[in-house]
């Protein structure tokens, strides 16, 4: 539409500093990003007094004893044991059962395979609100109240769906030839799963063990509602560090710290798949 | 790939359909089952039939937190789905710098919900954090506890910070599997930078950025954690949501029945919705194979 001249002057124009401009937008978003989780950190380190007193950019008297008090006290960091063990337990038996099944949805067809397929994912919008007190009744009656187990069990709610649909997205991508050969080779389906199809998609189960992972350990509000001492998750004992004397800010930053560091340290490896493992496996 | 029919399947999608049964289908029946009775305690219940559902209908509380669960959900769609586009569309190809922009923007979406909430209570407070005490020190009357307006715009923030890097990222997986072939063709056309995002980079994104709204509708309408964490529902109710005004109901109240009713039209709204969103989705993936 426009003159050919002019649109040609302005995109020169444009050209030097738009090399520039996508670096100064990633930055800034990338700021936006961390300033948050910097000023957590950076709160972890101060000692209350000079939280409460001083408005201090970085920690001026740097301080460990937030964490100590954390990795010293069982009623801290047993709260950390506790989610460890039943985001393990959900991670095994979400991918115990989503592998076959994702087998079969990826290579056959069968009786209600669609309506199941969709089903599986209403699951994943249920809110948990919703679950919330029917759980709590469901496993106080079978006597699994405050249970590890019963939080593993309530998180497959929304993991199984999940990882269902990612394997499946994954194991799409594996030719059916493989299976076939397989088959006319002798194998009977259980070993040629394990020996040949897993290794296959080694990294479609990494992703979804990542992710299952990772919306167990993220998820508060069942958690909390099904457990009281034995089976405490971190994020509940967290939302009580108010004491008498007012809430101990520096325990509580350096708790919410040490929340974040096993996503940090894995996010690494599955960097490249987590869009695919956002997407429930569709990209 | 060619599926065959093989009916057998079904045993290896039978753990799944049990495990889910448990976890899923029993608790929804029981909450089937408190919506249409009453009881007085002592574990008597009478059929109450469809009064739960009449009262929630009619209940202002529940209508004003659908407003502002809808309200929230739009504004943050409509704010995230660009700014994680135009994000997307910055972010470096490959190399080095592109693994770490992945790394560092996928942090947010690690943390503990309520680490989130706690993160940004700390942030946003006028005495000990960074936001607030800036805020403050510029002069602006900013509080989130009290006021309206700035608790809102403090969730609203937050859910941006909280959840804008799956939007790029999904954009992003989506950007990458253009072909090097159709920017050069636009290049040779002379095509503007308008018309590439327009006509190769928008119809390319189509299928992952309806996910991405899919995902985003989905999870806002059941937040419940992080806006607890940070306003408790508060000021007054103004951020009340329906997760957060269901638990109050549920396990505060203990109002079995109406927060059953509640429930379940919580849950077909999400439901219909979605489904909506899914049929477009599917439709969208036939039409590319």
């Amino acid at each position: 539409m426009a003159d050919t001249s002019v649109n040609r002057s302005t995109t020169r124009g444009m050209r030097l500093p738009k090399v520039n401009s996508r670096a100064v937008v990633m930055t800034l978003y990338l700021m936006f990003l961390l300033l948050p989780i910097y000023w957590l950190l950076n709160m972890s380190l101060k000692t209350n007094t000079e939280i409460l007193n001083s408005f201090t950019l970085w920690p001026r008297d740097l301080t460990f004893a937030n964490y100590a008090t954390i990795l010293s006290d069982p009623a801290w960091y047993m709260g950390y044991v506790n989610s460890l063990i039943y985001v393990v337990m959900n991670t095994v038996i979400s991918l115990a059962v989503a592998l076959p099944a994702a087998y079969a949805f990826s290579r056959y067809h069968f009786m209600g395979d669609k309506h199941l397929f969709f089903w599986l994912l209403t699951n994943r919008m249920a809110p948990p609100a919703v679950f919330a007190l029917p759980f709590f009744q469901l496993y106080s009656s079978v006597g699994l109240f405050d249970t590890h187990i019963a939080v593993a069990l309530a998180h497959c709610l929304f993991n199984v769906p999940l990882a269902v649909w990612i394997l499946e997205g994954f194991m799409r991508g594996v030719p059916k030839e493989i299976d076939e050969t397989a088959y006319i080779d002798g194998y009977g389906f259980g070993r040629f799963f394990v020996k040949i199809f897993m290794p296959l998609i080694a990294s479609g189960i990494g992703v979804a063990a990542f992710f299952c992972f990772m919306f167990s350990w993220v998820e508060l509000l069942l958690s909390r509602t099904l457990t009281t001492v034995d089976a405490k998750p971190i994020s509940a004992i967290m939302t009580r560090t108010q004491g008498a004397s007012g809430i101990d800010w520096g325990v509580l930053a350096a708790a919410g710290i040490l929340t974040i560091v096993p996503g940090a340290l894995v996010i690494y490896f599955v960097r490249n798949y987590i869009a695919k493992g956002f997407a429930l496996g569709r990209v | 790939m060619e599926k065959t029919v093989n009916q057998k399947a079904w045993f290896l999608v039978l753990p799944v359909l049990l495990l889910v049964a448990f976890s899923a289908v029993i608790p929804l029946m029981t909450v089937v089952n408190y919506s249409v009775q009453d009881t007085f305690g002592n574990n008597q219940f009478f059929w109450a039939g469809l009064e739960w559902f009449e009262e929630m209908l009619a209940s202002e509380r529940m209508w004003d937190a659908l407003g502002r669960q809808l309200l929230f959900s739009l504004i943050i769609l409509a704010i995230e789905v660009p700014l994680g586009i135009f994000v997307a569309l910055n972010m470096p190809k490959s190399g080095f710098w592109s693994s770490l922009c992945l790394v560092l923007m996928s942090l947010p979406l690690l943390i503990p919900w309520n680490v989130v909430g706690t993160i940004w209570q700390i942030f946003g407070r006028v005495d000990i954090g960074l936001l607030g005490y800036t805020l403050d020190a510029l002069g602006i009357n900013y509080n989130y506890t009290q006021d309206t307006l700035a608790a809102w715009i403090t969730i609203v923030v937050m859910d941006v910070w909280h959840w804008t890097s799956l939007v790029a990222l999904l954009a992003f997986a989506g950007l990458k599997s253009i072909p090097d072939a159709y920017y050069q063709a636009a290049k040779i056309d002379q095509a503007s930078r308008w018309k590439v995002f327009r006509y190769i980079e928008l119809p390319k994104m189509a299928g992952v950025l309806m996910i991405a709204v899919l995902l985003r509708f989905m999870d806002s309408f059941m937040i419940y954690t992080e806006p607890f964490v940070v306003t408790g529902g508060g000021p007054g109710n103004a951020t009340t949501m329906l997760s957060i005004d269901l638990v109050k109901m549920a396990l505060g109240q203990f109002d079995l029945g109406p927060a059953a009713a509640f429930s379940l039209m919580y849950f077909l709204v999400i439901l219909l919705v979605s489904w909506v969103f899914y049929t477009v989705m599917t439709t969208l993936e036939k039409r590319e194979t």
